[in-house]
């Protein structure tokens, strides 16, 4: 049933093609309907299967003389991946509401996108994987290009060499594995468990790993996100924020990791005190979770400020994979569905509820608005999301956090000291971010014009994302359960190495 | 000696185009000089697919495997796969010309299409040097004088012109270097060249002939240093010959160099590993493809004719391509015949576009392409795929095609890196083609304010045949075993 995610979203975007010019209200109902249907099938096959463990989806001879299979299977981690991009999708459908330049061409791209988004988590051929990641490239450039703002050309196009570099090198190491593990299958667990040599995995796992990391924004590879977020229109950022940056942490965990686990190991000697590629990425994260976040106090735009504080979210993503203990790793899967649904919550408040109203966002223009008087809700949500996300116990932005520092603890315990620094200052950029564009001393310009209500659909969507994130800091035993089977499954055998 | 009955029906497909040449040639002369245009070009073209399809018909019903003389005719799964290839090429090309009116000399024009076509027939089926030359001189003849068809356009006699001493200087190489394997081997024949080479050590008068082979070669498919005529024959020849000349020829002459090198030359072949280079001709043929694919991506990128650009990116896919010679295994011949045939369907429908919008905006720069998408959904949508394809974006021919070509080329030597290299400096370059293909999209699909003129309305049987190519290309990248089985199953029942 879950491969309908992706068959349900592809036939949303063909049918968009469908809608007559200027019918927009067919063309954004349909794309609701779309998106919901993806999320209740998620939801539905999230609470069927309760175990986590690996359950096959669909599995079709696809180019049998290469052993290439259409091969689709879902264990605890795609559930909750799936879940996220359903819900994330969903409520980016009700931001994308007032889209009203060629909305079914936007629609369909973005369903494509969404199916492509699906198609990675469910994949368990890598070259299906790689195909389904591959793809993601074109609808995201077009919706940048065709509905963006803000240097938009210069985004998009950053943000599609980035990601098509990323991918190149996923290729070359993906293709130099199939070839020596004989060339017989692309499936995941045949290549997993196929024993390649240490020599061969120390150089094609970093070079996998940094492909796919490319997109979860690594330092010193993060500088598309920021600009590619602020020039993407906010239904897009959410998505970009949201799903296609866990895309690339999806893809270090899921194929670098599992394929090359010995490229994790000890090289034998030690340059400037890093002696393995594991302390080396463990480095670039935190460089990037202390280095988003300085930058981020430095923003006069307002979207900048969120797109840094990606950039320092996912570092801490990328840390938790390198502990390589099983709170470490389970925190980073929690943290890619909190900041999943809390970077969609942040730009859609920017983007949506606080850009298309005022049509600024410098920091400096946003203060005299009185905002916080204007659009209340908008103000509310935005302290909700800051707060989540810098980690305030009951939301889940604090036990995502917390399992990874205690990861980190065991692994690397400096590292672990800067992080706590990062998380310090992370307070300090939501704070400002907030105290500028919201709670400033009202100026002249508060009386002008008054702006637009919230309306339905954004409260909708708000709501939507900030239950979740609360339901998840709550009870993150819901995500626990079916996860911590799936690391325990026998494709992260070597990532365990006998044990946690 | 076999009776002259025997080797016509051997011959049969060849025959029938060649009659087909000269019928649809007498059709046009006699009966149709006072119809229209459009009217010349149907009916001729017409009965040129008529024939293409009967010779289609008659290599796929033909059983018998054989090697005459020496090698000079041979038929075989493998040849009747790619003649079939070039047959299919041959017609697109043809049915691109039906709306078009660069000429007035419909019949010569059928007819030296089709001639070019029995040449690269008979080049597919021979694996003699004599043979060779003399069918890539016959495939190149007609080429030359195609180029300059369009009489109205003086760039247009340029661009034949230079194509034409280029051409004349190559086929010299390739007859000098042809003369010194004769006199070495004394054979013509690619296998008995194959066996003297075996023999011995590599001596100066064998290197001589593999340089010169590769430069006659390497003029044929444009790959660097060879490749100036490239950019101004696809920038002005006529929009089918352009495409023909991308994408039959290609593929024609990518096969010989393949047997040439990898049967002829098969002992001297030498190395090109990592670190580690031997005599032979593998290390200049991979010399060749990393300039190719360097030159072609750079310089493409700052191109402002689409017709250039698509000139360059053929020097690029030509460096993509040798690797695949470089390689030289079974499996690495048919990543190349799959990518050579997908490369020429997304070539072709690019022209095909290409030739749509001259119409309406007189040329082919870049920014006549603003905003298609306004103007025709439907092209800019093919436009989207075809240039996709090229540069490599799944689920299009072109993904798979490069997946299939650079796992044949790191398969061929799995140990010790072998050619990682030279495939990991080819995909890191196929990103650089990302650049430029989304440059001109981005123009398509772009927001341009209503345009004062209204072009024409597009040509609807040219935007029939682009269509069907755009399917072909996605149908391919979707389900790539329809076009790879035929070649796994040609490639393994011949074997080298």
């Amino acid at each position: 049933m879950l491969a309908w995610t992706i068959y349900i979203s592809f036939f949303g975007a063909l049918l968009q093609l469908l809608v007559p010019k200027g019918n927009n209200t067919l063309a954004r109902t349909l794309a609701l309907l779309t998106a919901l249907a993806g999320l209740g099938i998620a939801a539905a096959s999230f609470t069927a299967h309760r175990t986590g463990e690996l359950i096959q989806v669909a599995n079709y001879a696809w180019i049998p003389s290469l052993g290439i299979n259409f091969h689709l299977a879902a264990d605890g981690i795609s559930l909750c991946l799936i879940l996220l991009s359903g819900i994330v999708a969903l409520t980016g459908v009700l931001f994308s509401w007032n889209i009203d330049k060629r909305t079914n061409e936007f629609f369909a791209f973005y369903l494509l996108l969404i199916g492509c988004v699906y198609g990675v988590f469910l994949s368990y051929d890598v070259f299906l994987l790689f195909v389904f990641y591959e793809i993601v490239i074109v609808p995201k450039y077009f919706l940048i290009t065709g509905w963006g703002s803000t240097r938009k050309d210069y985004g998009a196009m950053k943000l599609a060499l980035y990601s098509f570099i990323g991918s190149a090198m996923v290729l070359v190491g993906l293709i130099a594995a199939y070839v020596v593990a004989g060339g017989k299958s692309m499936a995941l667990n045949d290549l997993a468990g196929f024993a390649f040599t240490p020599h061969f995995q120390i150089w094609a796992f970093p070079l996998v790993f940094v492909g796919f990391a490319i997109l979860a924004g690594l330092w010193p590879f993060h500088t598309w996100a920021p600009t590619g977020h602020v020039a993407a229109p906010t239904a897009v950022s959410m998505l970009l924020a949201g799903v296609v940056m866990k895309l690339g942490a999806y893809g270090c965990l899921r194929v670098a990791m599992t394929l090359f686990p010995h490229g994790l190991d000890p090289w034998g000697f030690s340059l400037v005190g890093l002696g393995s590629w594991r302390d080396v990425f463990a480095l670039l994260a935190v460089i990037g979770i202390v280095y988003g976040a300085l930058v981020a106090i430095v923003q006069q735009d307002f979207k900048f400020v969120i797109g840094y504080s990606s950039v320092s979210h996912m570092g801490f993503i990328l840390l938790g994979l390198m502990t390589l203990n099983q709170i470490g790793i389970s925190g980073a899967i929690i943290q890619m569905i909190s900041h999943g649904i809390l970077a969609g919550l942040l730009f859609a408040t920017v983007g949506r509820m606080v850009y298309d109203r005022t049509h600024t966002r410098e920091l400096a223009r946003l203060g005299p608005m009185n905002l916080n008087k204007a659009i209340p809700f908008a103000a509310i949500t935005f302290v909700v999301a800051g707060m989540a996300g810098m980690g305030l116990p009951g939301f889940s932005g604090f036990v995502a956090e917390l399992m990874i520092v205690i990861g980190a603890w065991r692994a690397f315990p400096i590292f672990a000291v800067f992080v706590g620094v990062g998380i310090v200052i992370g307070v300090v950029y939501v704070w400002r971010a907030m105290q500028k564009a919201f709670f400033a001393e009202p100026g002249e310009l508060a009386a002008h014009e008054p702006l637009d209500p919230i309306t339905i659909p954004e409260r909708l969507g708000a709501i939507i994302l900030i239950c979740t994130s609360v339901a998840i800091g709550l009870y993150p035993q819901v995500l626990l359960k079916v996860i911590t089977p799936a690391l325990n499954s026998p494709l992260f055998d070597g990532v365990r190495k006998g044990g946690w | 000696m076999i009776p002259y009955s025997h080797l016509l029906h051997l011959a049969m497909p060849e025959v029938i185009v060649v009659i087909t040449a000269i019928v649809a040639l007498m059709v046009d002369l006699s009966f149709l000089r006072m119809a229209t245009l459009r009217v010349r070009f149907g009916v001729t073209v017409g009965i040129a697919t008529v024939g293409c399809v009967s010779a289609i018909l008659a290599l796929a019903m033909m059983t018998e495997r054989v090697n005459l003389f020496d090698g000079m005719f041979v038929v075989n799964p493998l040849t009747q796969v790619v003649q079939i290839a070039l047959l299919v090429v041959t017609i697109l090309v043809l049915l691109l010309a039906v709306e078009t009116d660069f000429t007035e000399h419909v019949g010569e024009f059928v007819l030296l299409v089709l001639l070019a076509t029995v040449g690269m027939m008979f080049l597919v089926g021979s694996q003699n040097l004599l043979t060779s030359f003399v069918s890539l001189e016959l495939l190149s003849l007609p080429l030359y004088a195609l180029t300059g068809f369009d009489k109205r356009n003086e760039r247009s006699s340029e661009a034949a012109l230079k194509y034409f001493l280029f051409g004349g200087l190559s086929a010299a190489f390739l007859l000098f270097g042809f003369s010194l394997l004769y006199g070495f081997a004394n054979s013509t024949d690619f296998t008995q060249i194959g066996m003297a080479i075996h023999a011995g050590p590599l001596n100066p008068l064998l290197v001589v002939a593999m340089v010169t082979t590769v430069i006659g070669l390497g003029f044929k498919v444009a790959a660097v240093p060879f490749h100036f005529w490239a950019p101004d024959v696809y920038e002005t020849a006529p929009v089918p010959v352009a495409a023909l000349i991308a994408s039959g020829s290609k593929v024609a002459s990518f096969f010989v160099f393949f047997q040439i090198l990898a049967i002829a030359f098969s002992g001297s072949a030498g190395e090109a590993m990592g670190m580690h280079f031997a005599q032979g001709w593998v290390p200049i043929v991979a010399g060749v493809a990393v300039l190719s694919m360097l030159l072609g991506n750079m310089v493409a990128i700052v191109q402002s004719s689409l017709r250039r650009l698509l000139a360059y990116s053929a020097i690029a896919h030509a460096g993509y391509m040798l690797i695949a010679i470089v390689a030289h295994t079974q499996q690495s011949l048919s990543g190349l015949i799959f990518y050579v045939v997908t490369y020429s369907l997304a070539t072709i429908g690019a022209f095909g576009i290409i030739g749509i919008v001259e119409k309406g905006s007189g040329d082919d720069q870049i920014s006549s392409f603003d905003g298609l998408h306004k103007r025709s959904p439907i092209l800019s949508a093919c436009l989207l795929i075809f240039l996709l394809s090229l540069a490599g974006i799944p689920p299009l021919a072109g993904f798979f095609g490069k997946f299939y070509l650079f796992v044949g080329a790191l398969a061929a030597l799995p140990r010790a890196g072998g050619l990682l290299w030279l495939v990991a400096l080819a995909i890191a370059l196929s990103a650089v083609s990302l650049y430029y293909y989304l440059r001109v999209l981005k123009r398509v699909y772009a927001d341009v304010s209503a345009s004062d003129s209204q072009p024409p309305p597009a040509p609807p049987f040219t935007v029939a045949v682009v269509v069907v190519l755009a399917a072909a290309t996605v149908l391919l990248g979707c389900a790539p075993n329809l076009l790879l089985q035929p070649i796994l199953n040609a490639v393994g029942s011949v074997g080298h």
